[in-house]
């Protein structure tokens, strides 16, 4: 672990209008680590993590990368095309509905193979090697590599979805509800492979999630918004056990318990 | 005929008014300017229905001048009805000179095919183009596909070549197959078949395309690099065909199957109709052209 954080963000802000997206966030990222950023629906969770991700232009504030090269960039004075380059190679993105992810027209194997063709892998036994590894890795059978993710249920094209990401070996994940959608033993499932992988590969990632059974799985630190604002943050396990500001108080309580 | 009609006739050469030839050659001279680089146009309606080759005819209107000799070809033949009819129209609209023979040409519109007999400089080969954008089919949206063009990120089309070889068990893509245009831009050759990617590398004519329902010109100048996209390991190769034209027995030729009967019968004849007639008059003798072979 070095002592540089991987992501800095210095009060990020980004209003829709008169109304407040996400208001004068401030965190660092260090390397390896998972960050869940969880509040109910509205909270500005997504626009949060659109905001880091480069999908949306924040109305204020800096967002900073640490490249492999060790320099800090600003990702919004990046040109677009290292933003991009960045995008498919160094970063991923799991979208909480699959087939956003997904090309749901070609493969499983082309679609864990897009990434490798855009850096520029231009032979078709390894890229469909890679590709078969990959699906072995998130637990999807190496005969289904021809079918395409239509025929897929919704469990599998999540994790196809993470295999497409992670192909490329990023250094950040980024996934906004990873887990949203799919039953309960479908996402236990889907969990413990992401432990397994973040653990594994050394990942860091933000997981955006209103579920603080995900939150409390997978991550290590979380962030607790409302209304756009930061109202907690910390240790995942000091924020669940023993949550100091009364939305956080309120929204545990709200667990429902079998 | 006297001044007035004179003037006229002057005036409406090859059907296009003066500004909208000024306009599209603009846009010709921006392609050619940047190989492979579809340049947006202001298309015309032309009175012919699109898919027709408006995109070429108003290529082909904009550059003929009245000591140019034209040939129309349509899937390789000059006796199509696409090929006839745009060839009367030039005739009548123009009143240039036109011809079936590749070599006494100096512009000719094609639909679908490269003559077999190469191309010289001076010599200018137009397409009708029904859709130039090479990454429609994996892309839809317009906006994204041109920032891919932009910052050169085509990953995606060996998307469409590693489906072929997934589900084929080679690259199955045999017509409108993608080429790399002086290192650069990802061109759609129009729905030429992949055969004659290989004539388009290092060409001495100069390649224009025109696509007007979707009003994109592109270009490709003399001698320049056209190279088929491939695998390492599954490289571009060209179709071939089990036995030579019927007609005159071509071998290294394009051919088109043609259904003789309904009981099975087939033969394969020569798509370009002008290279197969100018081998029978040079005495070769296919299995089925109904002579003896001169000797």
């Amino acid at each position: 672990m070095t002592d540089e954080p991987l992501l800095r963000v210095r009060s990020i802000s980004k209003f829709y209008g008169n109304r407040i997206g996400c208001n004068d966030i401030s965190f660092d990222l260090w390397p390896g680590e998972v960050l869940a950023v969880v509040g109910e629906s509205g909270s500005g969770k997504t626009t949060l993590l659109n905001c880091l991700s480069t999908r949306l232009l924040p109305t204020s504030g800096t967002v900073s990368y640490r490249m492999r090269d060790g320099a800090f960039h600003d990702l919004y004075r990046m040109s677009e095309a290292e933003r991009r380059f960045l995008m498919r190679t160094d970063w991923g993105f799991v979208h909480q509905n699959p087939s956003d992810g997904l090309r749901m027209t070609v493969s499983a194997g082309a679609n864990v193979g897009e990434r490798l063709m855009a850096v520029g892998q231009r032979h078709y036994g390894d890229i469909r090697a890679t590709a078969t590894d990959w699906l072995g890795r998130v637990e999807i059978s190496s005969d289904r590599i021809d079918d395409q993710p239509r025929a897929f249920s919704g469990g599998m094209r999540q994790r196809l979805q993470i295999a497409r990401n992670l192909v490329t070996g990023p250094r950040l994940v980024f996934m906004d509800e990873p887990t949203g959608g799919l039953d309960v033993s479908v996402q236990a499932r889907l969990l413990d492979l992401l432990r397994g992988l973040v653990h594994e590969l050394g990942l860091s990632a933000i997981v955006v999630t209103h579920d603080l059974a995900v939150a409390r799985l997978l991550s290590h630190r979380m962030i607790v918004m409302k209304d756009g604002h930061v109202v907690e943050s910390g240790l995942t396990d000091r924020v669940l056990d023993d949550p100091q500001a009364p939305y956080t108080q309120l929204l545990v309580s709200s667990i429902l318990q079998v | 005929m006297n001044a007035h009609t004179d003037n006229i006739a002057q005036y409406n050469f090859a059907y296009l008014d003066e500004q909208t030839k000024r306009m599209i050659r603009r846009a010709i001279l921006k392609a050619i300017a940047i190989p492979g680089y579809q340049v947006p146009f202001a298309s015309r309606e032309m009175p012919m229905p699109y898919g027709w080759g408006t995109g070429g005819v108003q290529v082909t209107a904009s550059v003929i001048g009245t000591d140019d000799v034209l040939k129309v070809i349509d899937q390789g033949a000059d006796d199509t009805t696409n090929a006839v009819s745009i060839r009367a129209f030039f005739q009548k609209v123009a009143n240039v000179e036109v011809t079936t023979h590749t070599a006494d040409a100096t512009i000719i519109q094609t639909r679908h095919r490269i003559p077999e007999e190469p191309l010289n400089a001076g010599q200018v080969l137009v397409y009708q183009v029904p859709i130039p954008e090479p990454l429609r089919f994996l892309e839809p949206r317009e906006t994204e596909t041109r920032k891919m063009h932009a910052l050169e990120e085509y990953g995606l089309m060996h998307v469409k070549l590693y489906e072929d070889i997934a589900q084929h068990g080679h690259i199955a893509t045999t017509f409108a197959y993608p080429v790399k245009v002086e290192g650069r831009y990802v061109m759609d050759p129009s729905p030429t078949p992949k055969f004659d990617n290989p004539k388009m590398h290092m060409s001495k004519a100069l390649q224009l395309f025109g696509a007007g329902r979707e009003k994109r010109i592109y270009a490709v100048p003399p001698y320049t690099r056209v190279e088929s996209l491939d695998f390492e390991d599954h490289p571009f190769e060209v179709q071939t065909f089990d036995e030579p034209c019927a007609l005159c027995g071509g071998t290294d030729v394009y051919l088109d199957e043609v259904v003789l009967d309904d009981r099975g019968g087939r033969m394969f004849v020569c798509s370009d109709t002008d290279n197969c007639e100018a081998r029978r008059a040079e005495g070769h003798r296919g299995h089925l052209s109904g002579e003896e072979a001169a000797t």
